[in-house]
């Protein structure tokens, strides 16, 4: 552990940016759900109206969660808390593994273990700076809804169960980086945990009390859910992802003292001493098969969760005579079951777009890892080089909504026995693809037009993400709405093709751009 | 004679950076060329722009006759390039990357691939993450010498090798010029360019300082003497081309231009020689003077 505090600084030096952007993000739409909500609702009657609409829509259950308590910071709690921890997560696992698997994976960790610094430093200094910074943002957040006169305690039973994720999933990657020998694979191993952790909270809460809400325990996030801040406060449950943290990070480190540096727990095996890659594609083909497949086979799992949960929205409304009552008012139980597809068929389609963002970042990593240079040094054109892998954002992000709207479709098909329910869901879900072609044009205009700024891509990505999901709730002005792709293609069950049509022009007008420039500009680093 | 490079005046700034600064270039087809000079003198910079991978602010270059920004895809046809530092994709073999870059450059000699592999004891079935950096190295040299391509590019191939497999890398070179093909060779090793290099080009920030044989280079230089003479030497040090005389009573130690040995050893001569030693200019002495001049 010698040098441990060396490397937090080298760590915190090297992330002087990023962390203080994450922390500060997470920390301002705390602060921003909560002085909307407040506007929002201001009256408790309209809280209490908006508790039994929550509670009884599938389709609120399965994406924020129940609503327990009426008071602002209950409100609080359900519109933020799972995405808070969501982001959390993503924030500790990201940090985890550029300080962990990818360092080792660019030799720097021989370079730096080579002085006086300890076996397990680099994992110690990664756990600390990623633990660290998700309880101060936990921390932070607690402190900003005290600054609006919300319950400390309450505060800080949010803020701490939104920590508790970050401080879980430290544990989560800081295991998986001692897996695989590449940081990609690692960031993929921990996203799929995070993925399923959601998705174990979504299947248990989505059907309410009757449905299976013990899933919710198996789920990092779920115990958030069971803290009850600003309710019954329960500190215990804390225990739970306190322990998790402790016995991933123990497991890690004993790893550790198992590998050698460089290496993975999967060992590398020898391979095919002659080639059958023929050409450009071949190469984008095996080197995004993989993710291509992970993701088609998540999405798919995804689609079939929610397909599974759409049928007891209709269930919930029929058992019920006083929910019955507003529900007709809004257009009867098939209103609200459409309501719910749109919900999900817009969240599968923004959920689409961090892999094609990823599918065209490619190229950019490609690049600056020197990669790309002896590949374009021989007959390989440059269009044919960025088309090899652009092909796997445009086709491949088709092939993933596809498997996201067969897996929605074949299951509530099956539940409700209408085979129709494929092709309409099928549809409704590929007809966010315009959108996310945009979301991967405008990543691809960026690596023409700015190369050094490619990684601005996931701003894109993250901004389309709050706008659409958040923006409605947070009462965002129409302008604001606009800003995302997403927000143009039409609500299920309306399947209008116009925006579609301009939204596929706007990508193609972006990816040509982002062509025509890096066919004029230099390779850099 | 013919030249498969011709670059003239080219300028590369980045930002405020003049990485190349109005370098001439010549190669002719046929002959291993050394490129020389200090780290950041330019010299991958004005590779990556004879490769079309970056585009140079003025100037112009031809490469076997064309345009290299311009001509990329015909061009590459009929080159091979091995950068100075080789970076694998992880998960493919050292195989699948000589065989992905022979058939990218249009079909690479079989019977040649299997043979260079054994010469450099290379495994093709590792991993790409797992070869050190003389492996890489290695393997990006077989892919490059399997292939069936008029010009060599090779930005500093060596790095990394031990002196068993640079001895195999200079005999393949050799091959390679014995069959008529061009060589563009950036090196650091003095030795290597001794051995290999037909004409050479000294850079230095941005510019070809020097550029011919090495004997050519060499006339260019001093040579060290030190006499023991009968009577001490009068106005030795006024003598054109004389450099660092030390006078120690009869012994006389001196450098003196290569052109200017003929007066100078007449005005020794004159004064009675008893013994005297004299060292031609070593490469390490050439190339000192040009690289430390840069500072």
């Amino acid at each position: 552990m010698i040098g441990t505090l060396h490397l937090v600084r080298l760590a915190l030096r090297r992330d002087r940016v990023l962390l203080p952007v994450w922390v500060f993000f997470l920390v301002a739409l705390t602060y921003s759900t909560a002085t909307a909500l407040d506007e929002l609702y201001a009256t408790p009657e309209s809280r209490v109206q908006l508790s039994v609409t929550a509670n009884a829509n599938s389709a609120f259950l399965a994406m924020l969660g129940p609503l327990h308590d009426t008071s602002l910071g209950g409100l609080v709690v359900w519109r933020w808390g799972v995405f808070g921890g969501l982001f959390i997560a993503i924030m500790a696992l990201l940090v985890v593994t550029r300080h962990t698997r990818a360092e080792e994976e660019a030799g720097r960790t021989e370079l730096v273990g080579a002085t006086v610094v300890g076996r397990h430093a680099p994992l110690a200094a990664a756990v600390v700076v990623a633990g660290g910074a998700s309880l101060l943002a936990g921390v932070l957040q607690a402190v900003a809804l005290i600054a609006l006169g919300l319950d400390a305690s309450g505060s800080f039973a949010f803020g701490l169960a939104t920590a508790s994720v970050g401080l879980v999933f430290t544990g989560v990657s800081a295991f998986t980086a001692q897996l695989p020998e590449n940081s990609r694979v690692s960031n993929a191993i921990a996203g799929a945990v995070l993925g399923v952790t959601y998705l174990l909270r979504a299947a248990g809460d989505a059907a309410g009390e009757a449905g299976p809400a013990w899933l919710t325990w198996l789920s990092p996030i779920g115990w958030t859910e069971h803290v009850r801040a600003f309710g019954d406060d329960r500190y215990g449950v804390l225990v739970l992802p306190l322990v998790t943290f402790a016995v991933l990070v123990g497991v890690s480190a004993f790893v550790v003292t198992r590998r050698d540096v460089g290496r993975g727990l999967f060992a590398a095996r020898p391979g095919p001493a002659r080639g059958t890659i023929g050409g450009p594609s071949g190469l984008a083909w095996r080197l995004q098969r993989g993710s291509l497949a992970g993701w088609s086979l998540a999405l798919f799992a995804a689609g079939a969760i929610y397909g599974s949960v759409a049928g007891a929205v209709g269930q919930m409304v029929e058992e019920n005579p006083a929910l019955a009552r507003i529900v007709q008012r809004i257009g009867g139980a098939d209103a609200m079951v459409d309501a719910f597809f749109a919900t999900v068929t817009q969240l599968l389609g923004l959920v689409s777009s961090i892999y094609l963002v990823q599918a065209v970042l490619r190229l950019r990593s490609e690049e600056t890892s020197l990669r790309a240079e002896p590949l374009l040094a021989t007959p390989v054109s440059r269009t044919g080089w960025v088309a090899s892998h652009a092909v796997f954002a445009l086709a491949g992000g088709a092939v993933v909504l596809a498997c996201a709207g067969l897996g929605l479709g074949l299951v509530h098909g099956l539940r409700t026995g209408d085979p129709g329910a494929v092709p309409r869901l099928l549809g409704a879900v590929l007809v966010q693809l315009p959108a996310a072609w945009v979301v991967a044009g405008v990543a691809l205009a960026l690596f023409g037009l700015v190369p050094r700024f490619t990684g601005a891509s996931w701003a894109v990505v993250a901004g389309s993400l709050v706008i659409t999901l958040l923006g409605p709730a947070l009462d965002l002005g129409r302008w604001v709405l606009d800003l995302s792709p997403f927000s143009h293609v039409p609500r299920y069950p309306d399947v209008t093709l116009g925006p579609a049509a301009w939204l596929t022009a706007v990508a193609l007008v972006l990816l040509a751009a982002g062509l025509a420039a890096f066919r004029r500009r230099d390779l850099t680093t | 004679m013919t030249s498969a490079i011709s670059v003239s005046g080219l300028v590369k700034t980045f930002g405020s950076t003049r990485a190349l600064d109005g370098l001439d270039l010549d190669v002719r087809t046929g002959e291993v060329h050394g490129f020389l000079g200090p780290n950041g003198a330019g010299k991958s910079t004005a590779i990556r722009v004879l490769l079309g991978l970056l585009r140079a602010d003025s100037g112009t270059a031809r490469l076997l006759g064309g345009d290299p920004w311009k001509d990329t895809a015909t061009l590459h046809r009929r080159l091979a390039y091995v950068p100075g530092d080789v970076s694998l994709w992880p998960n493919l073999t050292g195989g699948e990357v000589i065989d992905l870059l022979g058939r990218l450059r249009g079909g690479l000699d079989r019977a040649r691939r299997e043979e260079l592999l054994e010469r450099f004891e290379l495994d093709p079935r590792k991993k790409g993450r797992t070869y050190s950096k003389g492996n890489r190295q290695k393997v990006a040299l077989v892919a490059a010498l399997a292939s069936d391509v008029e010009l060599l590019v090779l930005d500093e191939p060596t790095s990394g090798l031990d002196p068993l497999m640079e001895a195999v890398f200079q005999a393949c070179v050799r091959e390679e010029r014995d069959r008529g093909r061009t060589v563009l060779l950036s090196s650091h090793i003095l030795a290597e360019v001794e051995a290999l290099c037909d004409r050479v080009s000294i850079i230095r920030a941005g510019r070809v300082v020097e550029t011919g044989t090495l004997a050519d280079l060499r006339h260019l230089t001093r040579t060290s003497i030190s006499a023991e003479l009968v009577s001490p030497p009068d106005g030795l040090a006024s003598l054109d081309g004389v450099h660092d005389l030390v006078a120690e009573g009869h012994r006389v130690r001196f450098e003196v231009d290569s052109d200017r040995i003929g007066p100078v050893l007449a005005r020794l001569v004159a004064a009675g020689v008893r013994t005297l030693t004299s060292q031609p200019p070593t490469l390490e002495e050439l190339f000192l003077r040009h690289y430390q001049d840069a500072r």
